[in-house]
């Protein structure tokens, strides 16, 4: 073999085999969509500044609150932490590159095409799908656009690239581990993982069944999801959120991966509690499967089914709770410094944390009643959602880019980056809770009265916290372009793993010959 | 001057202490500007489900106090640059078991009351009266359920004008919030809602009663409420169901029991009225007339006031309208699947399906010239 370094030309990026090269164009897709769906934001942040309809319709409202979602869920996050999880799982476990690496260049390569049929449907006669990133029958089969057609191939095409993913994943995992490294030695970002693409394999296949059965009740005839034909809509439903409910912790795990690989570095002190956060994660991840009915209190489900998936919804806390505590504990009495990443992190405990709440508040049914489909909901998840997997996403990229690239970011132009996404954030959210409780409820273009004055700081916020965005993307180029050299090559003084011990930048071939892991 | 800074001042003040709108009564009937928190409403199961969110609010809170107490003392004092050693403990079985057991216990605390509160809710028997609420694209339709007289039944829509929502005049205190015909229920009864949809799923939501049910069409779901206090409370669709989601508000109108007899007797003769126009053939100027409220009032949005098309086709000069008058009926009875069009059979009676028909046929140039009675509808639909 020999070290030989990238192919040239754009030969390079389409052929690639190589993790790192997979791994940046993942992060870059994901970044792209990021702003896309970003985009969309900012049109539905608009439209709401004020009361009344100003620039959009009500038609096109609804597809951008759709887009926004999807885009968003499947574009932005998912491949963002697939990108993470391609540059480093490797690099952490000791191993030259992923187990399936061909694999993994079809799993990228798949992913564009899916992304533009479904952008493309805001283009097609009808408009593009409209019944909200959840996609209820029967809004979104006998009601629906003719573009869903195109929305449900994209949705598959996601989902094989996802499953191939985190196949990959696991057999990298599994098969590749430097001798030394046993599974209770691994690095808490690849235990996340590894459980993530468990949960991948399980339900992304789900999602697919649900969409064919919606293919089949649009195209030949059948009656899934149509009462009148003996369907039940409920069903789709049920379908939906069995997949849908691990989904929030397939978003949420390998954040939790990022923030506990960060702490530590920056309170140079190990993690509080390496094993019960395994467990905590796993005992998540089962969870994960019998709560999903949290999201369908009000359809009408037996007294009986209610309390249970009420219990099974509270219990939740007690995992994440762990996890909360665990890093509080590891910056307690560490020797504490804020660089960016550790600035997003402590964001990320912060604003996570009150997520937490709001969904503890959420899961009891009887305030559900509520709650439900109101924009209190959306403050919630876009609290677990943004503070949560992005802004641990944002951390893990100023904390792992000197290595990858060898230059330093700016630290005071990351710090501005973070104070003003931090406040942008929270303007745009906090509000949120309020009108929710008020009784405003989410996905309509416009409101009433009493809702304008939180509205009108939510947009402004929104607007703020999305500026801020375009200003990581400068920081981003100019430090790849421009950067100052990394003065130490181990970048951060208390960074601990495999990833830190090889040469800065890192080299396009690592670990050809495994270390040994003590 | 000092005016202004007093009001500054209590809108600070409501703003830091959402517990300040309690003394309010009108906090109770509709949301309230700078309205930061959830009204206890003017039902037992309201107060129930807001007491309940108080105590899980303030134990969220006092949690959270704690931990970020921890979390900003340790940032705040362990800082590197005020020359803290790192300390290298790490794992206590016995603290891992405290935080693993003690939220536990403190869930049970909060499920406790839940559960009660839930068998609460979902107790609807020894109901005094029930109406079933289907939900429409994009409205609701009151049906009373009367044992020992004919039921009474009448669509809700939204009455706020195409003016206020596109900006072209001022927008009224109830904006959006307001209907042509509100629900009207006895105070101090037990209501059961049976509810359902017509087409997609709506949900409906009225804050001030703690009643959020969705509508499922193919499904009756129940809930109920016992309104403890006269008023008009407002709320609205709360799932998705399409372009206008946002336009299908919920009033619902309590009145004291004497009221409320008078209001469905009146309901009653309106209907036995409706009876006889039913049966009474009417002049093509009488049809029109009646034709162009209907119109302007359920086609207009889709078809354009003039008839000139938008989300729906043009009426004017269309082929339907101008065809054969069976055709135009079916369009009109029937909908047209796979469209927007919706079924209007069993949305309007007999008397206005015949006078929006005859009006469509006549008006915006069409000058068919012909019409169709009440009871050409009525055998239209019985020769189906």
């Amino acid at each position: 073999m020999g070290a030989h370094g990238p192919a040239k030309g754009i030969s390079r990026w389409l052929f690639t085999t190589n993790h790192k090269d997979i791994g940046t164009m993942y992060l870059w897709f994901s970044f792209a969509m990021f702003l896309l769906g970003g985009f969309f934001a900012m049109v539905i942040r608009a439209e709401l500044f004020q009361p009344g309809l100003q620039i959009v319709e009500p038609e096109f409202f609804n597809q951008m609150t759709t887009m926004h979602g999807l885009v968003m869920v499947f574009g932005a996050i998912m491949p963002a932490f697939v990108g993470l999880a391609n540059w480093l799982i490797p690099m952490m476990i000791g191993a030259p590159d992923m187990a399936l690496p061909r694999m993994n260049n079809w799993s990228f390569w798949i992913l564009p095409p899916a992304f533009l049929i479904l952008t493309a449907t805001l283009f097609m006669e009808g408009g593009g799908p409209n019944f909200g990133w959840t996609f209820y029958a029967p809004l979104s089969t006998d009601y629906a656009p003719p573009s869903v057609t195109f929305f449900i191939f994209g949705v598959h095409i996601m989902g094989l690239s996802s499953i191939m993913g985190s196949i990959n994943i696991i057999a990298t995992v599994v098969n590749m581990r430097a001798p030394g490294m046993t599974y209770m030695k691994m690095p808490l970002f690849v235990w996340t993982w590894l459980i993530t693409a468990f949960l991948l394999v399980a339900v992304m296949p789900v999602l697919a069944g649900a969409v064919t059965m919606m293919l089949m009740d649009i195209h030949f005839g059948t009656s899934f999801f149509s009462a009148a034909g003996g369907g039940d809509p409920v069903l789709f439903q049920h379908v939906f959120w069995f997949f849908g409910h691990p989904e929030v912790y397939i978003i949420i795990l390998p954040a939790f991966g990022v923030v506990s690989q960060i702490i530590p570095t920056f309170a140079r002190k190990p993690l509080f509690g390496y094993d019960s956060m395994v467990y905590a994660t796993a005992s998540i991840a089962f969870l994960s499967f019998i709560v999903w009915a949290h999201h369908m209190y009000t359809v009408g489900i037996p007294l009986a089914g209610e309390l249970f998936f009420m219990y099974a919804t509270m219990l939740i806390a007690v995992p994440t709770g762990v996890k909360v505590f665990n890093w509080v504990t590891t910056m307690w009495r560490g020797s504490m410094t804020f660089e960016t990443p550790m600035l997003f992190c402590i964001g990320f405990v912060f604003l996570f944390t009150i997520g937490g709440f709001t969904g503890l508040m959420l899961s009891i049914a009887p305030n559900d009643f509520q709650y439900h489909d109101s924009y209190f909901v959306v403050a919630h998840f876009h609290y677990v959602m943004v503070a949560g997997a992005i802004f641990s996403m944002t951390a893990a990229v100023y904390y792992w880019l000197p290595k990858w690239c060898g230059k330093m970011y700016n630290e005071a132009a990351g710090k501005a980056h973070f104070w003003v996404s931090f406040i942008g954030f929270n303007l745009a959210f906090f509000p949120q809770h309020f009108v929710g409780l008020a009784g405003m409820p989410r996905r309509i273009p416009d409101y009433a009265l009493q809702f304008a004055d939180f509205n009108m700081w939510s947009s402004v916020g929104a607007f703020i916290y999305g500026a801020s965005q375009l200003f990581f993307l400068f920081n981003v180029i100019r430090t790849i372009v421009g950067g100052e050299p990394v003065k130490e090559e181990k970048v951060w003084e208390g960074a601990e793993g495999l990833e830190w011990s090889i040469p800065t930048p890192a080299p396009y071939h690592t670990f050809s010959t495994p270390p040994q892991v003590k | 001057m000092h005016l202004g800074a007093k009001r500054l001042f209590r809108r600070a003040l409501s703003f830091l202490l959402p517990m300040s709108f309690l003394g309010s009564s009108a906090w109770a009937e509709e949301a309230q500007r700078w309205q930061t928190n959830m009204a206890p409403g003017v039902t037992d199961v309201g107060a129930k489900v807001y007491d309940l969110h108080m105590i899980v609010f303030w134990i969220c809170v006092w949690i959270g106090v704690a931990v970020f107490a921890v979390m900003f003392y340790s940032v705040f004092t362990h800082r590197k640059s005020l020359g803290a050693k790192a300390s290298q403990f790490h794992e206590s079985t016995k603290v891992e078991i405290a935080w693993t057991v003690v939220p536990f216990l403190i869930l049970i605390v909060m499920a406790v009351p839940a559960t009660s509160t839930l068998i609460e809710i979902y107790d609807t028997d020894d109901a005094e009266m029930d109406i079933l609420i289907t939900g429409y694209q994009w409205k609701w339709k009151y049906e009373y359920i009367n044992a020992d007289s004919e039921n009474v039944s009448f669509f809700s829509n939204l009455s706020t004008s195409k003016d206020e929502i596109y900006n072209q005049v001022d927008k009224g205190q109830h904006y959006l919030l307001e209907v042509d015909e509100p629900l009207v229920i006895p105070v101090n009864t037990k209501v059961r809602f049976l509810i359902t949809a017509n087409d997609v799923i709506h949900s409906w939501w009225v804050p001030a009663l703690a009643v959020k049910k969705d509508a499922i069409p193919g499904f009756v779901n129940e809930s109920w409420t016992k309104v403890n206090k006269v008023g008009v409370y407002r709320g609205q669709c709360a799932e998705l169901c399409g372009r206008d989601h946002g336009y299908m508000p919920i009033v619902v109108n309590v009145v004291e029991r004497e009221e409320y007899d008078a209001w469905m007797a009146g309901k009653a003769a309106e209907s036995a009225k409706l009876k006889e126009l039913m049966a009474q053939t009417f002049t093509l100027d009488e049809l029109v007339e009646r034709g162009k409220a209907v119109y302007d009032k359920s086609c207009a949005a889709c078809h354009g006031l003039n008839g000139e098309g938008g989300v729906g086709k043009a009426i004017a000069k269309s082929p339907i309208a101008t065809g054969a008058m069976n055709g135009h009926l079916d369009a009109v009875v029937n909908g047209v699947p796979g469209t927007a069009m919706q079924a209007f059979g069993g949305q309007l009676n007999d008397v206005d399906l015949a006078a929006v028909t005859t009006y469509q046929r006549n008006g915006f140039g069409n000058n068919m010239g012909d019409m169709v009675q009440p009871i050409d509808v009525y055998q239209f639909k019985q020769g189906q």
